[in-house]
């Protein structure tokens, strides 16, 4: 079993949890994943590492409650255990090396790219953060941002932080101006990763993304993770999940993010958290 | 007076019409008289062909001859000194092709149902004995074991029994590899599995869940650890695909993954279960072996409404067990021989409309020595269905090989291992099962981790 150290709320959707693994917290990476089961009728959930703190033995995740698993997660708290806990998984991004790097983060992905933003800066990598929000309600980690970056932009769709306007045209804003970047890390929903992709493609600037794909072991078994990359079949748990955005097949990839759609809603409809159950009972 | 009937006796089995719509184990297993009646027919002949059929070198004569006298417990004791899982091989051997083979019943008639009475007594131990625990009197030497299947497990088992410190290491929620993620229930069912897991953790074998070799701890890591050698039992894991057109719909799935869903998460059950599984009403299972065959009746089972198996070679060179070709038959599955997909055709949502195909006839026999099939110019027809599963095959996960230096693989992945030892390229480092064979069966997965267990132990007690 593995026990919730710690809950915060961030906001009304996304929660933060910090979870006893003191083995995962060792070796985990930037970049790297792991794999959640509540209980025993459980589905296997991926989360990307969002930190970890060697000292306390802990992995942090940080999850919108958008599905039945995450719902429950969400429900739970400190003190509480999960059944299965498994990682670190995936393939670590490659950090090492570079001057200046715009992490971008769009709505929960910024609690995925700030583990990398908190690398490269310790690293000594100047850091230019750039994350968005559907509005001011919805921001998150704003301070942990601010801790490791060189410059930070944040966005609302809505401007309700004074501030409005998608990270692509901050990025764009930036380029324009001459700042150059060895790298952009660009981490968010697929149309956010692909909207960036488009405007550094033209700049040729080496742009990373995370894919966050349907996936069961995590370890290449299922191949339910696969994405076209370079014409060729990858698998996003194994390969990635960071990949070269300019090579990644988004059309298809968004399709079959779709493909459990209906179950999912059915899944979360039909059943109320069995753990919320036990709670009330 | 030997029982002199040439034929087995029958198994009982759900009906055709029945089994097609539940996960229950369709074989229901001998009575006590069956077994006796059945026990009855073996010759038990001096030169024991049977047992030289056997990888784990199971005392068929001395076990069968048990039964036969109504002492059943006797019986099993008998299997157990060699065999670590017998309600396992008792199911899922490929008998036929290897004990059965052999018997000498066989020539005029059918052989003794020797896998049948192998579950039977594995069946009749587990409802009305307990297992007494021998005790083990330890070495003081530590093997770490990764993986959980049938290879692990045979090896783990045997080298507990010697007295090591045994740690296995599993990457899924639950051990038995792909016992618990491939074989499907109604095959073998996942309870008598685990069964046959906590013997081995009742005699002292420890087994680390969620522990992914590779990510959580290098090999490295595990020397560090204080084991003395390691025996990587991993299997075939990574699915093959065919790298035809509309692989990334919506709706195909590699076998792999469809019974995973099914068998480990239990997507049969869903919403009771959260992991779902698509099945739409008309189905394509691509291949010949007994995965595909698993997957078929999988879907069948799931309310499709037709099922295809979909072969590019005839019945003759069909790689999975006749009975099991036979049971998908009875089922409802259509047989699709001599056909090859060419392409996956999509729907504006991405989602699998149909799945094109072109006849293949046989030409000269190929490296296999199965006639090579070619394809018949034009002859190309779309085959009207919304799910597809690729059943063609695995190799070996890449896992430890690429966090391994020194782990000498072959062009297929293969990690590459003595034949009689199981040594790898690194000092007390072994291996077996479809790691290093590539998929292949249960039993010799488990005559490898036998074979490797022998090798560590000499090795260590130099």
């Amino acid at each position: 079993m593995f026990t919730i150290a710690s809950k915060r709320v961030l906001n009304e959707q996304t929660t933060q949890m910090e979870i006893e693994a003191p083995l995962i917290a060792e070796k985990a990476l930037p970049g790297q994943f792991i794999i959640f089961r509540i209980d025993e009728k459980g589905e296997r959930v991926p989360l990307t590492i969002a930190d970890t703190n060697v000292e306390k033995g802990t992995a942090t995740i940080i999850f919108q409650a958008v599905g039945k698993s995450t719902a429950c997660l969400a429900a739970m708290n400190e003190g509480d255990a999960l059944l299965d806990f498994v990682g670190p998984l995936g393939t670590p991004t490659h950090l090492d090396g570079f001057k200046r790097v715009a992490v971008l983060g769009g709505g929960l992905g910024t609690a995925i790219a700030y583990p990398q933003a908190k690398y490269l800066h310790t690293h000594g990598c100047e850091v230019h953060s750039i994350v968005g929000f559907r509005n001011k309600e919805l921001i998150i980690l704003e301070d942990e941002v601010r801790a490791v970056s060189d410059q930070v932009f944040v966005m609302t769709d809505d401007g309700s932080n004074g501030n409005q306007g998608f990270v692509t045209a901050a990025l764009e804003e930036q380029i324009k101006k001459g700042v150059e970047y060895d790298m952009v890390i660009a981490i968010g929903p697929l149309p956010m990763m692909r909207a960036v992709c488009n405007l550094t493609k033209p700049y040729a600037i080496k742009t990373i993304i995370s894919m966050n794909s349907i996936m069961i072991d995590g370890t290449g078994m299922c191949g339910g993770c696969r994405l076209i990359v370079d014409g060729k079949v990858k698998f996003a748990c194994v390969d990635g999940p960071d990949f070269d955005g300019h090579l990644v097949d988004f059309d298809a990839a968004m399709k079959r993010n779709a493909m459990y759609r209906n179950f999912e809603a059915k899944s979360l409809e039909n059943h109320k958290c069995r753990l919320e159950g036990m709670n009330n009972a | 007076m030997p029982n002199m009937t040439p034929d087995k006796t029958k198994m009982p089995e759900q009906k055709p019409t029945v089994r097609n719509k539940n996960f229950l184990e369709v074989a229901l297993g001998y009575s006590k008289q069956d077994a006796m009646n059945e026990a009855q027919r073996c010759l038990n002949c001096k030169n024991r062909p049977c047992v030289s059929g056997c990888p784990v070198n199971v005392q068929i004569p001395d076990f069968i001859a048990r039964v036969a006298e109504g002492d059943f417990e006797g019986a099993y004791e008998i299997i157990k000194q060699t065999n670590a899982l017998p309600a396992v091989c008792g199911r899922v051997c490929p008998q036929e092709s290897q004990c059965e083979k052999y018997c000498v019943r066989g020539i005029k008639g059918e052989s003794v149902g020797i896998g049948r009475l192998e579950r039977f007594v594995a069946d009749y131990h587990m409802a009305n004995a307990k297992d007494v625990q021998k005790k083990v009197v330890e070495n003081g030497k530590k093997v770490a074991v990764v993986g959980s299947g049938p290879a692990s497990l045979t090896c783990a088992g045997d080298l507990r029994k010697k007295g090591y410190d045994v740690t296995v290491f599993e990457a899924f929620h639950t051990a038995g590899g792909v016992l618990m993620y491939g074989i499907p229930q109604f095959r073998l069912p996942k309870e008598i599995v685990q069964y046959e897991i906590k013997s081995l953790t009742d005699m002292g074998v420890k087994i680390e869940l969620n522990s992914v070799i590779g990510r959580l701890f290098t090999l490295d890591d595990l020397k560090k650890q204080g084991f003395d050698a390691v025996f990587i039992g991993t299997g075939a894991g990574l699915p093959n695909f065919m790298n035809i057109e509309g692989e990334q719909l919506n709706g195909v799935y590699s076998a792999n993954e469809f019974l995973t869903r099914i068998n480990l998460m239990k997507a049969y059950k869903f919403p009771e279960y959260d992991t779902p599984v698509f099945v739409g009403e008309s189905v394509a299972v691509v291949g010949g072996g007994n995965v595909a065959m698993d997957a078929a009746r999988c879907a069948k089972r799931l309310g499709a409404k037709n099922v295809y198996i979909v072969y590019r070679r005839s019945r003759e060179e069909m790689p999975a067990r006749a009975e099991e070709v036979h049971h998908a038959e009875e089922e409802g599955i259509k047989f699709y021989l001599l056909n090859n997909p060419t392409r996956i055709i999509g729907d504006e949502n991405g989602w699998v409309r149909s799945m094109e195909c072109v006849k293949m006839e046989l030409g000269e026999p190929d490296a296999s020595g199965r006639r090579r099939p070619q394809t018949v110019k034009g002859s190309e027809f779309e085959l009207e269905v919304d799910t597809v599963v690729i059943a063609i095959g695995q190799s070996p996960n890449p896992l430890i090989k690429d966090t391994t230096s020194g782990l000498e693989t072959n062009a297929r992945g293969c990690i590459v291992a003595q034949d009689e030892t199981g040594a790898t390229s690194i000092e007390n480092v072994y291996a077996g099962g479809d790691a290093v064979t590539g998929a292949a069966t249960v039993i010799l997965a488990m005559g490898a981790g036998k074979k490797a267990a022998a090798a560590i132990d000499k090795k260590l007690s130099e």
